[in-house]
């Protein structure tokens, strides 16, 4: 069996040389099991050891090899080239990011964000460890387990043109850990994080457009965890204007 | 003690966002069409306010205006507000079971469950306009 | 830093009540008005059913509420579409919209015959 030839198109930005964002073609061979991220490490190590991309785990669990793959958020690790084969492949890094380096982008502003939500466990006060483990149900835990799964990978704010227009929302994946914490019995810091999600930056930016969730490797469903705060949220408030009296 | 965290500066690229990003790519187009939806959804009822408001200046104004809104110009409209209606119930319904928790004792109803009783339920309320309002 | 928004979950509130009245009932209305027989929904008729309160309350409810829906759209879609700079005097001029549209319709709905 022969190897099949594919063109890579790769978005180059070296900013001590150019002002603007070039493309650049790679022609490679490649074997059947091939992806994205594979096709990436020949170039490095074999053909041009300047282009610079993010990787680690090669197994869809580190979440940092994100890139545009023919213009949609993927991760290059699970982008099998098969897939795109005969056509040309153009690798782009996320949109709506700043670009570093060529497919390295700036993701300051995720991380900001995602502290902003306070992304673990908040109590009022600590139990004292003699008192053991906080326990919880098997319904409990299936109650958050699915909005626990993000891994960061921030693909979801790349198929999201809020962020891309308003790059002040906080966008799909921290609201869907806040709903993640929001929704475990252990955790007492919903009112913090309230302050964060329900303010113009938060919930209400979102139009629903739906394609973090569709995007997501991990089925987190953010626009599920987004549309889900925004009622409980907008019932709270008709209770508190309906009754008033009741508690704050 | 809460260290400061280090601030580093470096060039980043920050790329423009063509006015056409939404014609790009057909989700994102289909996307604009669901909310472009509720302004023929808007237009649709302000005409239906106006003929409602013809009932009380007589039966000939509200005849002349049943024959205007059969003219050409308005059967179009109408076959385009009808598709876009259509549109944002069909999308409405399907996000219907994301949006909606519902809990049957412990269970949670799955949303295709939720999005199946709810267009049932647009058939039916269909049903009962049609009914009540024609004869 | 991050301040609760007090206003957003009112015009959200508006805009799903809305949404749901324009699933449930616009493509049947439009139907009715634009493809069937003028008589269908002929003058005698509808004036005997809007002597019905309930169809007065059901007419005002299906007119209002989607103008509301149709505000809170528009002015996302348009901030989307680059509108951004107008945000502010966007939502003032589409809310108050749909709450002029509103008192409008109260009134024609009230002096039904």
């Amino acid at each position: 069996m022969s190897a099949k030839k594919i063109t890579m198109r790769v978005t180059r930005y070296r900013p001590e040389q150019e002002d603007a964002p070039t493309e650049q073609a790679y022609e490679l061979e490649f074997p059947d099991d091939w992806v994205v991220l594979d096709a990436l490490n020949y170039i490095k190590d074999d053909v041009d050891g300047t282009l610079t991309f993010r990787w680690s785990c090669r197994m869809g669990i580190c979440g940092s090899c994100g890139m545009m793959v023919n213009g949609e958020p993927k991760l290059t690790c699970a982008a099998f080239l098969r897939d795109y084969y005969p056509a040309e492949i153009r690798v782009e890094p996320l949109q709506y990011f700043p670009i570093i380096r060529d497919l390295v982008i700036d993701m300051t502003d995720f991380l900001h964000k995602l502290k902003a939500i306070t992304p673990w466990i908040v109590r009022d006060e600590e139990k004292p460890l003699a008192e053991g483990e906080y326990l919880q149900t098997p319904a409990q835990l299936a109650d958050y387990k699915q909005f626990s799964m993000c891994i960061n990978c921030m693909l979801c704010y790349s198929a999201c043109p809020v962020y891309g227009h308003e790059p002040e929302f906080i966008g799909p994946a921290a609201i869907a850990l806040a709903h993640r914490y929001n929704l475990d019995s252990r955790d007492e810091g919903q009112e913090a994080r309230q302050q964060v999600i329900a303010s113009s930056e938060g919930i209400w930016d979102c139009t629903l457009v739906g394609e973090c969730t569709e995007v997501c490797p991990k089925r987190v469903d953010p626009a599920m965890a987004i549309q889900r705060t925004k009622v409980a949220t907008t019932t709270e408030w008709a209770k508190s204007m309906l009754m008033p009296w009741g508690k704050q | 003690m809460k260290q400061p965290e280090p601030e580093y500066t470096y060039p980043t690229y920050h790329r423009p966002i063509p006015a056409t990003w939404w014609l790009r790519d057909r989700k994102y187009f289909l996307f604009m069409m669901r909310e472009l939806s509720s302004f023929f959804i808007a237009v649709f009822l302000l005409i239906y306010l106006y003929g409602l408001s013809l009932l009380s200046k007589g039966q000939a104004a509200y005849g002349q205006f049943q024959e205007t809104l059969r003219s050409g110009g308005f059967t179009l409209f109408f076959v385009v507000a009808f598709i876009f209606a259509v549109y944002h119930s069909w999308t409405w319904w399907s996000i219907m079971g994301k949006v909606q928790v519902v809990r049957l004792g412990d269970h949670k109803v799955p949303e295709r469950v939720i999005t199946a009783v709810a267009l049932a339920g647009w058939v039916v309320a269909s049903a009962v306009v049609l009914f009540v309002f024609t004869r | 830093m991050y301040e609760v928004n007090k206003t957003e979950p009112f015009w959200w509130g508006l805009f799903s009540l809305g949404g749901v009245v324009a699933a449930l009932f616009v493509p049947i209305h439009i139907i009715m008005v634009g493809f069937l027989s003028a008589e269908a929904v002929g003058y005698h008729q509808m004036v005997a059913l809007v002597g019905n309160p309930l169809i007065k309350l059901y007419l005002f409810t299906l007119v209002s509420l989607p103008l509301f829906h149709a505000a809170h759209r528009l002015r996302f879609a348009l901030k989307d579409l680059g509108l951004k700079v107008a945000g502010g005097l966007l939502g003032v001029f589409l809310y108050g919209g749909a709450v002029f549209g509103t008192m409008v319709a109260a009134y024609i709905v009230a002096t039904l015959p």
